[in-house]
């Protein structure tokens, strides 16, 4: 039987620098080739111990579950002490891992936009220049497009009026520009009621 | 800072093309000299890599943005490492002149 696939690990902030080499005279005499770290071992090492979070919250990060954050901390740990002890160099490369970066939406000219600075913090959307920009997060996104299409009509009970609802009013808190009365949402119980009588 | 726009045409009254890899055109908008310029796409009928063969092109003309409709699923993490800024505007009728103006604010 085949093991059991491994879920990519997601990796937000690549490292700056490939490696580490050991350095005085005693460095580069052994004939040992140098440590494997991963990106993923990499990026556990950096959520752990160099942003502060517990293993459940940077499961969390990285889209894994909180064991497998741990064994793969435990493991980069052990890379790291290998590398130490016996004067080889680390080599940060390989891993099962995709980079992502956080997005972000403009509620001015509708786009989505990444950071790729991930040190610069984002005030301004890099298109329209406006300060109206949110996190973009999947799950709430497609709550914004289902709400947002509504066109629906208010009507007004006493003469008739319609106009467009606008998403996030409440009809019954619209007042009609013509006869000054509550406006109802068209096609609600309570408005069919009133064109029966 | 450059800026490339993905188009389906090389006038400013053409329209964003929602595809990266395979747009018609690319125009490279310089913010600090104003200038403009549209480049065909090579690899426009591209069968496959369109996509890593356009990020070759912008990054070989030191782009910092990236303005298009949709970046595939090879491409986000090579424009991620190379540190280049993807905008997504799903508005297929937004015109380039548009956009240019956008990005004067």
């Amino acid at each position: 039987m085949s093991p059991r696939i491994k879920v990519i690990r997601k990796v937000s902030n690549p490292p700056i620098i490939k490696g580490f080499k050991p350095y005085g005279p005693e460095s580069g005499k052994q004939k040992l080739g140098p440590v494997n770290l991963l990106y993923e071992e990499y990026e556990a090492i950096r959520l752990s111990d160099y942003d502060i979070l517990n293993h459940h919250q940077a499961s969390v990060m990285m889209g894994i579950s909180r064991p497998t954050f741990t064994r793969i901390y435990a493991s980069a740990l052990q890379k790291i002490a290998i590398a130490f002890v016996e004067g080889r160099q680390i080599s940060i490369e390989g891993g099962k891992v995709y980079f992502d970066s956080d997005w972000y939406h403009c509620s001015k000219c509708g786009c989505y936009f990444n950071n790729p600075e991930k040190e610069k913090p984002v005030n301004n959307c890099p298109l329209c220049g406006s300060q109206r920009v949110y996190k973009f997060d999947y799950e709430n996104a497609h709550e914004d497009i289902a709400d947002k299409t509504c066109d629906d009509m208010c009507i007004c009970p006493g003469c008739g009026f319609e106009q467009e609802h606008q998403y996030g009013q409440p009809c019954s808190k619209q007042i009609c520009p013509h006869c000054k009365s509550f406006m109802k949402r068209k096609g609600s119980p309570n408005c069919r009621n009133f064109k029966n009588k | 800072m450059k800026v490339a726009i993905t188009s389906t045409g090389n006038t400013f009254e053409s329209t964003i093309d929602q595809r990266f890899g395979r747009c018609a055109y690319f125009v490279i908008y310089d913010t600090e000299s104003k200038a403009i310029e549209f480049i065909p796409n090579p690899n426009k009928d591209a069968e496959e890599g369109a996509g890593p063969a356009s990020v070759q092109l912008i990054a070989s003309r030191n782009i910092n943005k990236i303005v298009s409709g949709e970046f595939g699923i090879k491409i986000k993490p090579l424009l991620d490492s190379l540190k280049i800024q993807m905008i997504v505007l799903k508005e297929p009728e937004k015109k380039i002149k548009d956009i240019l103006e956008m990005l004067h604010h």
